[in-house]
């Protein structure tokens, strides 16, 4: 990782074709040459097709209709997952779970990013004080077990944020939470290697020169450094959503997640295992929500590999 | 050595002070552990009071943490609410091993709750750490050795799927199908939550059936990903030139794979597992509820709901310490089983 990414890469363009070509070009060819990768993004339309375009289909008042005299019905026809407790189906339930949830991972990483990379950079290229009181609380962050973190803060939280009207829909207090608290106590790897990153580049040539002209220090930060460390962050970003995804499941399933009606895929989960009758009697009530979670959380895994493999200046096209 | 030991356990002190802050702080500012004391009736606003003030509620934040921390037994405390401070305290402090009076469980101290159920989860924890470093030591040297035959395909396909898998829903399959459905197959099936059968009675025969599912969920997910790590692993050793020079003098493959090739890979893998051990405790949160085991993980989540302060603070600070004591542990055998590193 110490190579900057673009002075390596087009030094091997050159040598692999004889046309120049741009560090993107060879970042999509790599990727798309990773067999797993590609597979990965496939599935991912597709999951998010499934999320977003089934709900030009089902209505949202649909998925939260309880109908008590098509309790627990087994996968029919007209129900194809399904029905729950409640008589709900089960299928657009998880298109609409399925929407929160993806938007709970992306806007968990967003937050993850932004508060791993500024803790980073400012650790990193600061020094110093700055370094040493933001590393310790990385650290500390770090030493908690995550799930703990989690549910400890879930419980702060709780209550403490009003309903919100977004792009025309309700999202519980909760939704809100989740994000925050998830986007919180993950950023403290990617923080770590923002800093290691930052703590190497900043002693070499081109940041020299920079300061020699009078670059200011945000600058230098956000236009000459940054640029520079984006693979891993990337890659962590995207990883980020997986692990988000899967740690809303986690906090849902415990009780402290997602409130109903609105359903998460974590939720549905939730519901559906509470009762050994439940999982005994009604398999497609959790099988449908969680085989949705894995499929997910496994495409954005070999994407990432994918990514973390093309993006990676040391592979030779 | 020694000295090294000794500065790193220094060091640990202040992150350990520090995460008491951070945790006591979320902990106590966000619940009320009163709310739920009245049972059933409502609580008056008095009543309310005077157990806020008996169990020290009232004070400011930092009060309560010093509380929480060195004790109370150096002051006096207002108990009767009329303004002056009459009754010596008895709290001890976490700093003298008393993690203070549960608030739950009322009268009985925090670590003795704490204490009974710890041994229950590492009844789980420890055969599964056995069964998940067998495994995939096993699992990813013989996919290394038979890079991408069909056997290897299909075990990194098995564990890409297992290792995006939430555990509670490897739990809820595998109940399903080694409980229910062989249990409708007629064969014989496998108990599912508790820790005995309460027809058959607490024997060691009951509490080994009850594990075997729990142990399973935790040992898959793990399995599934340290047995990639311990292929690759394997396989970048494989091309050492030093595994050349040991085939070349004429050694078994056996004592070439085992002795030579795994003793190096195997390196990276302490660490990870060494890290991840304390982890493992925080899994057991999930795999405890799913399968009703009353370890330290549903207790956890018994108490946090109800604001039980210091049975969590103790929870957490006991991973905290694990965690810490683990990463100087895992140091120390990286720089035990590899020569060239030394610590200053």
């Amino acid at each position: 990782m110490e190579t900057t990414g673009e002075t390596a890469a087009i030094g091997w363009g050159e040598q692999t074709s004889t046309t120049v070509i741009t560090w993107r070009q060879i970042v999509w060819r790599r990727f798309r040459r990773h067999k797993m990768a590609m597979f990965g993004a496939i599935m991912l339309v597709l999951l998010v097709g499934y999320c977003f375009g089934g709900a030009l289909f089902v209505s949202e008042e649909y998925a939260n209709h309880t109908d008590t005299s098509l309790v627990l019905q087994p996968p029919s026809r007209e129900h194809p997952f399904g029905t729950d407790t409640v008589g709900r189906d089960i299928m657009a339930r998880t298109i609409y779970g399925g929407q929160v949830s993806v938007l709970i991972g992306l806007s968990a990483a967003i937050i993850e990013v932004v508060a791993g990379v500024l803790i980073g950079a400012l650790a990193g290229y600061y020094g110093g004080l700055v370094d040493g009181i933001l590393m310790r609380f990385t650290e500390a962050m770090f030493t908690i077990p995550q799930l703990f973190l989690l549910l400890v803060m879930a419980k702060f939280f709780a209550g403490k944020i009003p309903t919100v009207e977004l792009l025309g829909r309700t999202f519980s207090g909760s939704v809100i939470v989740i994000v925050a608290i998830i986007g919180l106590t993950s950023w403290m790897y990617l923080a770590r290697i923002v800093r290691a990153d930052f703590l190497s580049l900043k002693e070499r040539e081109f940041i020299l020169a920079a300061h020699t002209i009078g670059t200011r220090n945000l600058a230098i930060i956000g236009r000459h450094i940054l640029p520079n460390t984006m693979a891993p962050i990337i890659v962590a970003a995207t990883l980020g959503v997986a692990n988000a995804i899967l740690s809303e499941a986690y906090i849902s399933f415990l009780g402290l997640g997602v409130q109903q009606p609105t359903a998460t895929w974590g939720n549905m989960l939730q519901t559906a295992s509470s009762g050994f009758h439940k999982i005994q009697n009604a398999p497609w009530f959790w099988f449908f929500p969680g085989m949705l979670i894995v499929l997910t959380v496994m495409s954005i895994n070999f994407l990432g590999d994918g990514l973390r493999d093309a993006l990676d200046p040391t592979t030779v096209t | 050595m020694t000295r090294y030991i000794i500065r790193r356990l220094l060091q640990a002190i202040p992150l350990l002070f520090f995460i008491s802050v951070i945790l006591f702080v979320l902990m106590r500012s966000s619940s009320d552990p009163v709310a739920t004391m009245g049972g059933r009736r409502v609580m008056r606003p008095e009543d309310r009071e005077r157990l806020s003030r008996q169990l020290g509620l009232d004070q400011p934040l930092y009060v309560q943490y010093l509380y929480w921390l060195i004790g109370n037994d150096w002051t006096a405390i207002d108990v009767d609410g009329d303004g002056v401070a009459e009754t010596p305290g008895t709290q001890r402090g976490v700093l003298r091993g008393e993690f203070g009076k549960s608030l739950v469980v009322r009268g009985e101290q925090a670590m003795d709750i704490i204490m009974e159920r710890v041994p229950r989860t590492l009844l789980l924890m420890i055969p599964a750490e056995f069964v998940i470093i067998l495994f995939s030591l096993v699992v990813g040297i013989f996919s290394a050795l038979r890079q991408y035959s069909i056997a290897d395909n299909v075990i990194t396909a098995v564990s890409f799927v297992g290792y995006s898998m939430p555990i509670f829903f490897i739990a809820l399959v595998s109940m399903y199908l080694f409980a229910v459905k062989f249990k409708e197959w007629g064969l014989p099936y496998l108990p599912t939550v508790g820790m005995f059968d309460p027809q058959m009675g607490k024997t060691p025969s009951q509490v080994m059936l009850h594990m075997v599912l729990p142990i399973f969920s935790i040992a898959f997910i793990s399995i599934a990903g340290y047995s990639r790590y311990v292929r690759s692993q394997m396989l970048e050793t494989m091309h050492q030139d030093y595994i050349r020079t040991a085939r070349a003098k004429g050694l078994q493959e056996s004592a070439v794979v085992f002795l030579h090739a795994l003793k190096n890979a195997s390196l990276p893998l302490v660490t990870i597992i060494g890290l991840d051990i304390p982890l493992l405790l925080a899994g057991a949160v999930v795999t405890e509820t799913i399968f009703s085991w009353p370890g330290m993980g549903l207790l956890f989540i018994e108490h946090v709901s109800r604001g039980d302060v210091p049975v969590v603070m103790g929870i957490l600070m006991l991973i905290s310490v694990a965690v810490v004591l683990f990463q100087l542990l895992t140091d120390v055998t990286y720089a035990w089983l590899d020569p060239r590193i030394r610590y200053e």
